[in-house]
């Protein structure tokens, strides 16, 4: 079984880099903005970006998201986008970030292990981010978000809204 | 490392000292012995094993689904160590998992890992989680899958032969925290049911019962600037203070750590996945990424306990995929 695993992955690796290929040439300018829906919960507009690593179609699959839109995976960060948060060396740079109500912030992990992103108040949580992989929150409401990596709890960082 | 150790067993006494000496590598493991504190013997010969009434065998951080450097295929190591545990001469009772079974809570490395495990001769495994495993959705698959016979939140005890086993979960409910202090530090945390649990659980029992008590994070502050430790241990131990022998072992740091503090000794084991770095000796600890190909066996592990007779010590040997 485990042999029959290994030898489909570089297929599922292509199935998965060809999935976002095409999902990146769908992609229209204008389309970032997400909201979700009818959760009674307007400050609460999650989405998550994958990046193209070869597991990117399962390893959010068991994401605690907050009712992640059907159409999430056109909101595949661009490498432009500026309020990015580098996750490197187990630590969030920066560790304090201030934006503007409605802005969308993105995590990358460049770590070889994986994190997440987890906020204190549970308004939004990651799932697991492995090597290279997004993810993003788009804060509306202002206030203070303290979020920490649920795996490693000394990982902590503080997003400002104004 | 070994400074941190020896300043550990300096505040300990001379025995202890002298202990350590013989706490040195030969080949492919290490053996030691203690009684009441005090080293009764020390063999280092490769692949030594003391005859006793019975062993067991400890195995931690599979981490199955981890595939960076350096190692491409956990699964073939984890493999390789149930080979090596299969190859013993006299079989353990048990195996032991300290956690970090999987790399990321997937339901298919779970199902990987139970297929590796199904290889051992020996059927009975026990488990406790690591961070690793009970991450994503508190524990819930966790304990689908290795739940039944536990208590709480899948803290557990046993006994075998005279030993009583308790296997206790310091990877739920992770608080945030950056502080120095151990207050919400990114420690471990047994929390305030399992710690009552355990102090009804031991209650009965005769001080010259041997205790092994199994966690994923150390249950002693290995280092507090990467959070190996666990916040609420002290409180945990302090029931167990009147036991005349008391052994830890516990996982997730991936490397062989030695304390002994009275009655008490601490062990971790190696992973059988990657190596961590000593502590403080990289900016995070995060896997050693550059470990040769052919040296890699040679960070990975298992630990080998055997119990040889009643008020006798727990043989701890550590041993390589080398």
């Amino acid at each position: 079984m485990l042999n029959s695993l290994k030898r489909n992955i570089p297929l599922i690796t292509m199935m998965s880099l060809l999935g976002l290929f095409l999902t990146a040439c769908n992609r229209r300018p204008g389309t970032e903005d997400r909201q979700v829906p009818g959760n009674g919960n307007s400050d609460t507009q999650a989405s998550a970006a994958r990046a193209a690593t070869p597991n990117s179609n399962m390893g959010m699959s068991n994401m605690d998201m907050s009712k992640p839109a059907p159409r999430d995976r056109n909101n595949v960060p661009t490498s432009a986008a500026k309020d990015q948060i580098v996750i490197e060396n187990f630590s969030f740079k920066p560790a304090t970030v201030t934006v503007k109500p409605g802005t969308t912030v993105t995590w990358v992990n460049r770590d070889n292990e994986p994190h997440t992103v987890s906020d204190s108040d549970k308004r939004f949580k990651s799932g697991a981010m492995d090597t290279d992989e997004h993810f993003s929150y788009t804060f509306a409401a202002t206030g203070t978000y303290n979020y920490f990596c649920a795996i490693h709890p000394r990982m902590t960082g503080q997003i400002i809204v104004r | 490392m070994s400074d941190k150790m020896n300043k550990d067993q300096e505040s300990d006494g001379v025995g202890r000292r002298s202990f350590l000496k013989c706490m040195a590598w030969a080949g492919t493991g290490l053996v030691w012995a203690m009684n009441a504190g005090v080293l009764t013997s020390c063999t280092l010969r490769p692949g030594a094993r003391r005859k006793g009434k019975f062993s067991f065998v400890q195995i931690s951080d599979s981490h199955i689904g981890f595939s960076k450097e350096p190692n491409q295929d956990v699964t073939r190591t984890f493999q390789e160590a149930v080979s090596r545990i299969n190859a013993l001469e006299d079989q353990p009772a048990f195996l032991i998992h300290t956690g970090d079974i999987t790399d990321l809570s997937k339901p298919e490395q779970f199902d990987t890992a139970t297929q590796v495990l199904k290889g051992a001769k020996v059927s009975q495994v026990y488990y406790i989680p690591g961070e690793h495993d009970v991450f994503l959705d508190d524990g819930k698959i966790y304990l689908e899958r290795y739940g039944r016979g536990t208590q709480g939140n899948g803290w557990q005890s046993f006994d075998y032969e005279g030993v009583h086993f308790i296997g206790l979960i310091n990877v739920l409910n992770l608080k945030k925290g950056a502080g120095t202090g151990l207050g919400g530090s990114g420690f471990g945390q047994l929390g305030q049911e399992q710690l009552e649990w355990l102090e009804k659980d031991v209650k009965g029992l005769s001080t010259s019962t041997p205790i092994v008590v199994f966690a994923h994070i150390p249950l002693w502050t290995v280092f507090p600037e990467w959070g190996w430790g666990t916040e609420d241990s002290a409180q945990a131990l302090s029931y167990l203070k009147r036991f005349g022998s008391i052994t830890v072992l516990n996982g997730h740091i991936h490397q062989i750590l030695q304390k002994v503090e009275g009655n008490v000794t601490f062990h971790t084991a190696r992973s059988t996945a990657f190596p961590q770095p000593a502590p403080g000796a990289a900016p995070a600890p995060g896997p050693i990424t550059d470990v040769p190909a052919d040296k890699l066996r040679g960070v990975l592990g298992l630990t080998d306990v055997t119990y040889i007779a009643n008020d006798s010590p727990l043989a701890v040997v550590d041993s390589t995929l080398a």
